[in-house]
C-alpha cells in the first residue's frame, strides 16, 4: 500500500484550527521536526497538543508557542521552556499536566481500543480530583480515560511506503503509542526505503497505524543537555 | 555532614545484585558511580532504557541516545531499548526493584512533595508520581533542610503531593531514617552529626532508639 506524500505540507493537509493533536518525542529526541515546521508555516491556530514536552523556546514545539498557535498542551514535563511558563502564569495557555507513564497508556489504549483503564499513579494528589477510585489487590487506583487525536505526528529513522517504522536509540519514546492512536498518523522519517528492505523481524511499528508517510529533510536533531565525560 | 556525592555514596549501599533501578534527577544520577564491587544492576532511564551507561566520551554523543534529564548518555553492552508505554509497564508492573528520587518535601507518614511549587514553579511530575505510586523500594535522596534552613522532613507535606504514603527510607546529609507507622525513625548519622542536630532540623516525629550509629562510607 503506497502511502507517500511528497512532503510535510502536503502531510499536514487536513490538520485545521481547534484540532487535538499527538506529537511524539521525549524533550527534542525523536520530535517530528518536519510537521511542527510545516504547522508554523501553515499558522493553524488553537491546536491541543499531546506532547511528553512542550520543546525550548525556539525549536521544537516551541515553536508553535512563539506564534500562539496552541490553545492547550496536554504533557507531563515542561519545564524547559520560558515562553510556555510565561503563557502558562498568565493563564493564556491552558495546561494539562499528567503522570508520564498515564500520558504514555493513554495513547497506547486509545490505539489498542481500551476506553479508559485503572492505575495507582497520581491517587491521592491533584491529578486523581474528580476521577473514580477502585481498590483493587489492596491498592487505591484513578480512572483514567484514553486519548483522541485527530492527527498524531511521529518520528522514525527508517519506513517504507507501506508505512512500516523503525526507531532510533531512545527516540522511540512516545512515537509507537501515538502512532496507534492517531485518527490519521502521519510519519516523517530519516530514511524511506523500499518495501522489502527493511526486515520484518526488526519493525516496530507495523504500518496498519500509519496513514502517510514522507522522508524529511534538514534534521536538526538538537540535543538539550550535551553532557559528557573526560577521556 | 554530607555533600550530595556523599549522598550518593551511601545510597549506594543499599544497592542489591540483580537488581534493575530507576535513579531520578539530580543527587540520584550520581549513584551509578558508586556500585559496590562484585554486583550487578541495571539502570533505567524511563524515556526507554535498561542498562545505562556513563556520559559519552567529547565528540561521542548522539541526539538519539539520551536519559530522561534529557542528558547524552552511552548504553552498557546488553543494553535494551523500548517505547514510552513499555517502559512505564516496567515500572507499574514492578518489574524496578529500586525507585530513587530527589524531594522537596517528605512527610512522616511517607507522603512526598516534589513537583510544583504553586504560583512559583510548575514544571511537572514526569514519571514521578507513576514512579512513587507502584514502587516497592523507594528512597529518597535530599537535603534535610532547604536553601531557608526550614526542615524538609515535616509532619505534613505543604506542597501539592506527587504520591501518598511511599517513601520507605530518606538520605540526606544529615541521616539516614526510615518511615515507620510512627514517624521517622533515625538509623544512621552523617559523619559529625549529633543526634541533637538532626533532631534540630527534622520538623516532623523523630524516633531515637538506643545508640544512632555513624555512617560508614
Amino acid at each position: 500500500m503506497d502511502k507517500r506524500v511528497k512532503n510535510a505540507a502536503e502531510a499536514i493537509e487536513g490538520i485545521t484550527d481547534n484540532m487535538t493533536l499527538m506529537l511524539g518525542g521525549f524533550g527534542l529526541c525523536g520530535i517530528p521536526e518536519n510537521c511542527i515546521s510545516a504547522l508554523v508555516a501553515a499558522n493553524i491556530k488553537g491546536l491541543t497538543c499531546i506532547s511528553n514536552n512542550a520543546g525550548v523556546d525556539d525549536f521544537g514545539l516551541g515553536l508553535l508557542l512563539q506564534k500562539r498557535q496552541i490553545k492547550k498542551m496536554i504533557s507531563s514535563y515542561v519545564g524547559e521552556n520560558d515562553e510556555f511558563e510565561r503563557q502558562m502564569l498568565s493563564g493564556e495557555l491552558e495546561v494539562d499536566l499528567i503522570p508520564q507513564g498515564s500520558l504514555a497508556e493513554r495513547c497506547r489504549a486509545a490505539g489498542a481500543g481500551i476506553p479508559a483503564f485503572f492505575t495507582p499513579a497520581g491517587y491521592g494528589t491533584e491529578v486523581a480530583a474528580g476521577k473514580e477510585v477502585r481498590w483493587f489487590n489492596g491498592k487505591p487506583h484513578i480512572l483514567e480515560h484514553a486519548f483522541h487525536a485527530d492527527f498524531a505526528l511521529v518520528k522514525a529513522w527508517k519506513g517504507d511506503k507501506n508505512g512500516n517504522l523503525i526507531y532510533k536509540g531512545t527516540a522511540r519514546n512516545f512515537n509507537p503509542a501515538m502512532a496507534m492512536a492517531g485518527k490519521i498518523t502521519i510519519a516523517e522519517v530519516e530514511h524511506l526505503v523500499e518495501p522489502g528492505e527493511l526486515d520484518p523481524n526488526e519493525i516496530h511499528t507495523p504500518g496498519v497505524f500509519i496513514q502517510r508517510i514522507f522522508e524529511g529533510v534538514n534534521y536538526e536533531k538538537r540535543i538539550e543537555q550535551r553532557t559528557v565525560r573526560e577521556r | 555532614m554530607l555533600d550530595k556525592t556523599g549522598i550518593a555514596k551511601r545510597i549506594a549501599q543499599e544497592l542489591q545484585d540483580g537488581w534493575y533501578v530507576n535513579l531520578g534527577i539530580g543527587i540520584p544520577t550520581l549513584i551509578a558511580n558508586y556500585v559496590p564491587e562484585g554486583i550487578e544492576v541495571e539502570f533505567q532511564s524511563e524515556n526507554g532504557i535498561l542498562g545505562m551507561g556513563p556520559f559519552p566520551y567529547d565528540g561521542e554523543e548522539d541526539a538519539d541516545m539520551i536519559n530522561a534529564g534529557k542528558q547524552t548518555v552511552t548504553l552498557q553492552p546488553g543494553a535494551t531499548l523500548f517505547d514510552s508505554a513499555t517502559s512505564f509497564a516496567m515500572i507499574r508492573g514492578q518489574h524496578i526493584q529500586l525507585t530513587v528520587l530527589g524531594a522537596m518535601e517528605v512527610s512522616e507518614n511517607g507522603d512526598i512533595a516534589n513537583w510544583k511549587i504553586p504560583g512559583k514553579m510548575v514544571k511537572g511530575m514526569g514519571g514521578a508520581m507513576d514512579l512513587v505510586a507502584s514502587a516497592e523500594n523507594i528512597i529518597v535522596a535530599m537535603m534535610h533542610t532547604n536553601k531557608r534552613g526550614k526542615s524538609k522532613l515535616l509532619k505534613n507535606c505543604t506542597l501539592p503531593l506527587t504520591g501518598v504514603r511511599c517513601v520507605k527510607r530518606i538520605v540526606t546529609n544529615m541521616a539516614v531514617l526510615d518511615v515507620t507507622p510512627e514517624g521517622f525513625k533515625l538509623i544512621e548519622r552523617a559523619p559529625g552529626v549529633s543526634v541533637a542536630d538532626i533532631q534540630n532540623a527534622t520538623e516532623g516525629k523523630l524516633i531515637v532508639e538506643g545508640e544512632v550509629p555513624e555512617m560508614v562510607l
